[in-house]
């Protein structure tokens, strides 16, 4: 014997962009903080000890800024032109920047002037780092230059002219002190050992280098510029690992996320893709309003920062996790209550009565299975159901419809029951997978309620807007069926051999809705 | 050495189970029905099919009782016979001849000698009534019943519109809106009427009757749902009803508990009904039972319910109304529409089942393994109401997933579905993995798994063929994304079509590399690659009606039957045609497991079978005259070890067995075994066990007896041995041959004692008597009905055989004296 089967409500999976672990993290972020600055702004970087603030270069200026503050804490401002490129010591404690004249100053995050100057090159710099060991500086200017500092001498230690172009991004190893790399506009990155006269390796990137990034391994090697994103392989010398073009203008800046799993790229065509670094395929993309020149994610990916050619830093916090504290309301039952009898193990004369299990049923299944249909039609067009819910409203009218009672269900209703009524079908009737169950309801209701048309001002204006709706929707086919038309005599000049397979297309995309049930 | 036995169709399920009213035996132990020609006993505990009584040759219509001797049972037939049957042995005792068609039977324990039977009256057409037949008491078998009296005139054919009052002392019949009751005592006949108004739900006609079984109180049920009590009848004015009336359909059956506290109705809405103290406001009911009503039977003692209904389901309920058991054979749906398909996993014949489900067929046990709800809709028993209904299925190679495809038909709009389920090895059952809202646009007409046991789930493409004039590609899409756990799911992969013509069959060749499917008149060949067009061929006129491959030697050709009676065969390597013939196929199968590919045809009105290798034009086999009904559907059913098989003509059926399902859903196949032998023996064993009373002595010797075999089970091979010996003929024989015909005792000694020896070098006793069990078991095939017939014959060869063997057994001085006559030097003989 059977028992009753509750009614099938139909889900179909959602379209478009499919809802993954990353897309639920990345967009665990508040709504975005705007500041100003002066000018493009070229770098962010984040101090790496806490409460990690954040240096800003744009224009002349550099900012620091708090964890949450939306005025600077702090400002070095001592540049005659452009600064470029201020970056924390590991510490936190020096700040080193570049600046347009051709001089690399040395700040303490304290103090106000700078504690060091380093003058030689003869162009902007516009990339200074310090090495992992703490004492050394590299720099590249657009002189084409490479350059390496000590800091307690503030003397130039050695000197490279390799590149053929200038050099706008570096990055230092992390794992060795002495190994550094540059990016060029000469296409080529190429990575120098400190201890060694000439550069070590030199990778052909194609295209302008506007950004590179060492994986904190040391071992892969990131660069962007052009359209392209490239991972390289430099432990089997310099291999390409993968080529990735996912953004339509240039890449301008890389950031890796504080567990290494994802890869941040920003562009010029105003997105920030995320990459997973397993697979290298796009897992979320952010979209701004302008170009990104520079962006920098806080440890623990706490705060994403990112800084646009018309001077707008976007600062995303990401929000505090949500704790489970209604549970704790809910008083539960004492342990043991729970827990007795659940051990007892029957003896052998003891006779044994099992408990039905109880199902629950929603209230239109209760209805519907004592088969009172219009108070299943009326538990389902309450607010909650009909508003959030309309596929579970459209399964029981499908329902009715099946057992051959939705008219006598629809019939008898009062004016305020069949303005609702009309308003649900009137908005819904245009949903594809609605349309079958809701023509109908639609024909039965103008049937029924034929009579009465005229009787009711609230009742009339429903009937307009069903009209209405239905002669939109109308025009719209219409409209779809002319551009497909159109688009079948373009796809008709390409090769007569792919017809079958755009055929398949159109129909999957537009007829058939599949769901699938993961398992 | 022994000629092959005929092939015979034999029956093996299906049919129609509700004839009669199901009777329940004394100890409420058994239940026997009425089952096409045939009555069945069941086990009430172990829904086990335990006898089959054949014997009659047309439809049993009435089953009883014998209310002095409740090991014995009446049963009528439309032949005209009333057979007296020991259902316990399951041997017909007695059979009597009435002449006219009989269309129910009663038995009252107060006339012991006289049935009551419902026989046309003769030279009227429609008019039947109800007679008391005398059984004569005669020695012999079959005797002549030909004393009859009628009670009634005017009565209904149908046997739930009379019945019999409070210990037999009146009857009560109901016709169309008449019920008239006869007292016998007072030889007195009352005829009530109801007017004949006509209510929405249809009119009060008289649909059954039942009798209280203490107080004289009648209780009929009608056609508009009302079930009426009458009282008082014995007035011919002054007699009173009450109504009762819950049903929305007409009340197929009544039935009355055996203290008359409770009464039991049941309907088309397939809900059983009890009504406390005959009150209108007390009632329980037991929803939900799976198809309507057709008869409700009170066990004896009233510990038990059953209720038989339309599609061949028993429900054995409890007194307190909770469902027990069922005992399901091969339901009977509707509408077969998805053929017999095979699941290789279980190698159960799957088809249609209850409104919605898929039925998995146990062939050797006869009963329904499971039942899998493909549609999960709520069905309406209410007749006029459109439901979905499961049209197509497939399985893939090792029955990992299940494709189905169910549809609902509006008057406007067609809703499909196709559903893909994936085999869960925890839960041993289909979980729904996909469901794709519709997949054509027009009914699907074809769908197959292409079939590939040796690669991997990859390569596992469905194809499905529908009337929008395209063939549609599904293939198994995996989750990309890297973290989520994997899972897979369906998508459409190619739409292919051809001319804008309706696509009508699809179908795999053996490697899985050609598809060809056939779109009205052509058939197309398809790359399952690279779904490019190959090849087409047709036989103009005539649309192609079915198609398939050829296996295994044979995959080189391409099988096609049109609707203008052609069966082509063409040559896939030299794309022409190889040979056609003249014949108009309803049913192309091929066997999985070999080249044979079986054609059934239906010509002037008989379906024939015609079994052919795709090489060669000639048939290898043909039988004409299955019978008299249209074959539906037909499917070969692989055999788990292949079956020795002596000629050269039977070798098709080696592999795998050809089950086909008729118009009538009997589900037949084609047998050189007779259906008693296909019955399990251990199952009649256990119902003479079971038919032994637990005493402490039976329990005493049931352990010794246990404790026996298990000695035997050690012992191995020595006694195992033994037991063949004693399974002998010359045993049998002695054992079963009736003391009268048997020869003198001191002729029958040394046979038995010879039988009995182990003898050391009886190699060729052996042989003689595995000839002789040959021997026997082909007379035994040969003889259709007549059991004791061939028992007769049995005995003729056997003693001859058994002297034959005499000489054989020489004594061991006798042997060593003719060793030494082989060893003599005879060349001398030579010299002269």
């Amino acid at each position: 014997m059977a028992t009753y089967k509750p009614v099938v409500v139909q889900t179909f999976p959602k379209l478009g962009e499919r809802i993954t672990q990353d897309t639920v993290y990345w967009r665990g972020y508040k709504t975005p903080v705007q500041i100003k600055e002066f000018g493009a702004v070229n770098k962010i970087d984040f101090s790496t000890v806490p409460p990690y603030n954040y240096a800003v270069t744009a224009s002349s200026r550099i900012h620091i800024y708090g964890r949450y503050s939306q005025e600077p804490i702090k400002t070095f401002s001592r540049f005659k032109d452009a600064a470029y490129c201020a970056t924390y010591r590991d510490d936190g404690n020096l700040l080193v920047a570049g600046s347009e004249e051709g001089s690399i100053r040395l700040f303490d995050v304290g103090g106000r002037a700078p504690l060091r100057q380093f003058d030689g090159h003869t162009k902007p710099v516009h990339v200074v780092g310090f090495l992992s060991d703490k004492y050394r500086i590299f720099s590249g200017g657009d002189d084409y230059s490479s350059a390496l500092w000590d800091i307690p001498s503030a003397t130039e230690i050695i000197s490279y002219s390799e590149h053929t172009d200038y050099v706008r991004c570096g990055c230092a190893s992390k794992v060795n002190a002495d190994v550094f790399i540059t990016g060029s506009y000469d296409h080529t990155v190429k990575l120098f050992d400190a201890r060694t006269k000439s550069s070590v390796m030199t990778i052909e990137h194609g295209q302008p280098v506007e950004s590179v990034l060492l994986f904190p391994s040391g071992g892969l090697l990131v660069s962007a510029g052009g359209r392209y994103v490239k991972v390289w392989d430099v432990l089997k010398g310099g291999q390409l690992l993968v080529s990735l073009k996912n953004h339509h203008k240039t890449v301008t800046c890389l950031c890796l996320n504080s567990s290494g799993q994802r890869l941040l790229s920003g562009s010029l065509d105003r997105h920030v893709k995320i990459y997973s670094t397993t697979s290298y395929k796009v897992v979320h993309s952010f979209n701004y309003a302008t170009s990104i020149l520079s962006l920098a994610l806080s440890p623990e990916d706490e705060t994403l920062v990112v800084g646009m050619t018309n001077g707008v830093l976007n600062v995303k916090h990401r929000k505090p996790e949500e704790r489970k504290e209604k549970s704790q309301m809910k008083r539960q039952p004492a342990y043991r209550p729970y827990v007795k009898g659940r051990t007892y193990m029957p003896k052998q004369e003891d006779f044994c009565v099992s408990k039905p299990v109880k199902r629950v049923l929603r209230k239109y299944d209760k209805l519907l299975k004592s088969f009172q249909s219009s108070k299943a039609l009326d538990a389902v067009l309450e607010p909650p159901i009909r508003l959030y819910t309309p596929e579970v409203t459209v399964a029981v009218m499908q329902e009715l419809h099946r057992r051959g009672t939705l008219r006598s269900a629809l019939a008898g209703r009062d004016e305020k029951q069949i303005n609702l009524l009309l308003t649900f079908v009137a908005r819904r009737v245009i949903e594809p997978r609605f349309t079958p169950i809701l023509v109908t309801v639609a024909d039965m209701i103008t049937d029924i309620y034929q009579p009465v048309v005229g009787q009711s001002a609230i009742v009339d204006r429903q009937f307009l807007k069903l009209q209405e709706a239905i002669g939109k929707e109308i025009d719209y086919q219409e409209e779809l069926l002319e551009v497909l038309g159109m688009m079948d005599t373009l796809f008709a000049t390409f090769t007569k051999k792919r017809a079958t397979y755009l055929e398949e297309n159109k129909s999957n995309g537009l007829i058939e809705t599949i769901e699938t049930i993961t398992n | 050495m022994v000629a092959p036995a005929a092939l015979r169709v034999v029956r093996c399920g299906g049919g129609t189970l509700h004839g009669a009213r199901a009777v329940f035996s004394a100890d409420s132990k058994y239940l026997l029905c009425a089952s096409g020609d045939f009555v069945k006993m069941y086990s009430v505990t172990t829904e086990e099919t335990l006898r089959l009584m054949g014997g009659h040759a047309d439809l049993v219509t009435g089953i009883q009782l014998n209310p002095h001797n409740h090991m014995q049972l009446y049963s009528s037939s439309l032949d005209g016979t009333i057979k007296l049957w020991d259902f316990m042995d399951g041997i017909p005792i007695k059979t009597f001849t009435v002449g006219s068609k009989l269309l129910a039977l009663y038995k009252l324990a107060s006339c012991e000698d006289s049935v009551f039977v419902i026989i046309p009256k003769s030279g009227e057409r429609d008019t039947f009534q109800l007679v008391s037949v005398k059984l004569t008491k005669g020695a012999g078998q079959d005797l002549e019943a030909k004393e009859l009296s009628v009670v009634l005139t005017g009565v209904d054919a149908s046997p739930k519109c009379t019945a019999f009052g409070r210990e037999g002392e009146y009857v009560a019949s109901v016709k169309e809106v008449n019920l008239q009751v006869y007292f016998f005592k007072q030889k007195q006949l009352n005829r009530f009427s109801l007017s004949t108004k006509k209510t929405k739900n249809g009119n009060n006609h008289f649909s059954c009757v039942a009798c209280h079984p203490k107080e004289d109180c009648i209780a009929t049920g009608h056609a508009d749902g009302k079930i009426r009590l009458w009282r008082n009848f014995c007035h011919k004015k002054e007699y009173t009803f009450s109504t009762l009336h819950w049903h929305h359909d007409i009340v197929m059956d009544l039935a009355f508990s055996m203290e008359g506290t409770n009464l039991l109705s049941g309907g088309v809405e397939s809900v059983l009904v009890l009504w406390h103290n005959e009150s209108d406001c007390q009632k329980d009911f037991l929803p939900r039972l799976g198809s309507p009503i057709e008869y409700i039977t009170m066990s004896p003692d009233g510990s038990l319910c059953c209720t038989l209904h339309k599609d061949n389901r028993i429900t054995i309920i409890n007194s307190n109304l909770r469902f027990s058991r069922s005992i399901q054979g091969l339901i009977k749906s509707v509408d077969v529409k998805t053929g017999l398909v095979v699941d290789p996993r279980t190698k159960a014949l799957v088809l249609n089942g209850e409104p919605g489900h898929l039925q998995f067929y146990c062939l050797q046990t006869d009963q329904q393994l499971f039942s899998l709800d493909i549609v999960q809709q709520q069905y309406i028993h209410q007749a006029g109401l459109n439901q979905t209904d499961l049209v197509k299925v497939a399985f893939s190679a090792e029955g990992k997933w299940l494709a189905t495809v169910e549809e609902r038909e509006e008057e406007t709009n067609l809703e499909l579905q196709l559903k893909l389920w994936f085999y869960d090895e925890e839960t041993q059952s289909f979980k729904l993995n996909t469901r794709i809202n519709m997949p054509h646009e027009d009914h699907i007409t074809g769908m197959c798994f292409r079939d590939m046991d040796e690669l991997e789930d990859d390569s596992l493409i469905l194809v499905t063929a529908g009337r929008d004039c395209v063939f549609k590609v599904w293939v198994m899409v995996e989750d990309t994304d890297p973290e989520a756990q994997q899972s897979v799911s369906w998508s459409c992969d190619f739409v292919g079509s051809y001319h804008n013509y309706q696509a009508t069959n699809c179908c795999f060749s053996e490697d899985g590399s050609l598809l060809a499917v056939s779109f009205e008149e052509t058939v197309t060949v398809w790359d399952s690659v690279t779904w490019d067009l190959k090849c087409t061929f047709c036989h103009p006129p005539g649309k192609i009606r079915n198609i398939c491959f050829g296996k295994q030697t044979c995959s080189k050709y391409l099988i096609g039957a049109t609707d203008f009676g052609f069966l082509c065969c063409w040559n896939l390597l030299s794309c022409a045609l190889e040979w056609s013939a003249h014949l108009n196929v309803l049913i192309l199968q091929p066997d999985p497991l070999s080249e044979y590919i079986a054609a059934l045809s239906w010509l002037s009105k008989e379906s024939s079978l015609f079994v052919f290798k795709p090489n060669e034009p000639q048939p290898v086999y043909i039988q004409r005259n299955l019978g008299k009904e249209k074959i539906q559907f037909a499917a070969f059913v692989p055999r788990d070890e292949p079956e020795p098989v002596g000629s050269e003509k039977y070798l098709w059926l080696r592999r795998s067995q050809l089950f086909f399902l008729t118009d009538a859903q009997e589900l037949m196949t084609l047998s050189m075994k007779s259906l008693e032998e296909r019955l399990t023996p251990a199952s009649k064993q256990l119902a003479v066990e079971e038919s032994l009373p637990v005493t402490p002595f039976s329990l005493l010797l049931g352990k010794h007896r246990r404790q026996q075999s298990q000695e035997d089970r050690d012992l191995g091979k020595l006694i195992v041995h033994n037991k063949h010996e004693q399974e002998s003929p010359a045993v049998k024989e002695l054992l079963h041959t009736p003391a009268h015909v048997l020869p003198s005792a001191s002729f029958l000694c040394p046979i038995f004692i010879n039988s009995l020896l182990i003898s050391k070098e009886n190699k060729s006793a052996e042989e003689v008597t595995d000839e002789v069990e040959m021997e026997s078991e082909k007379t035994e095939n040969d003889s259709d009905e007549e059991r004791d017939v061939t028992e007769m014959e049995q005995e003729d060869p056997s003693p001859v055989e058994l002297l034959g063997e005499m000489p054989c057994k020489l004594s061991k001085s006798q042997e060593k004296e003719l060793r030494k006559l082989r060893k003599m030097d005879y060349s001398w003989i030579s010299v002269f």
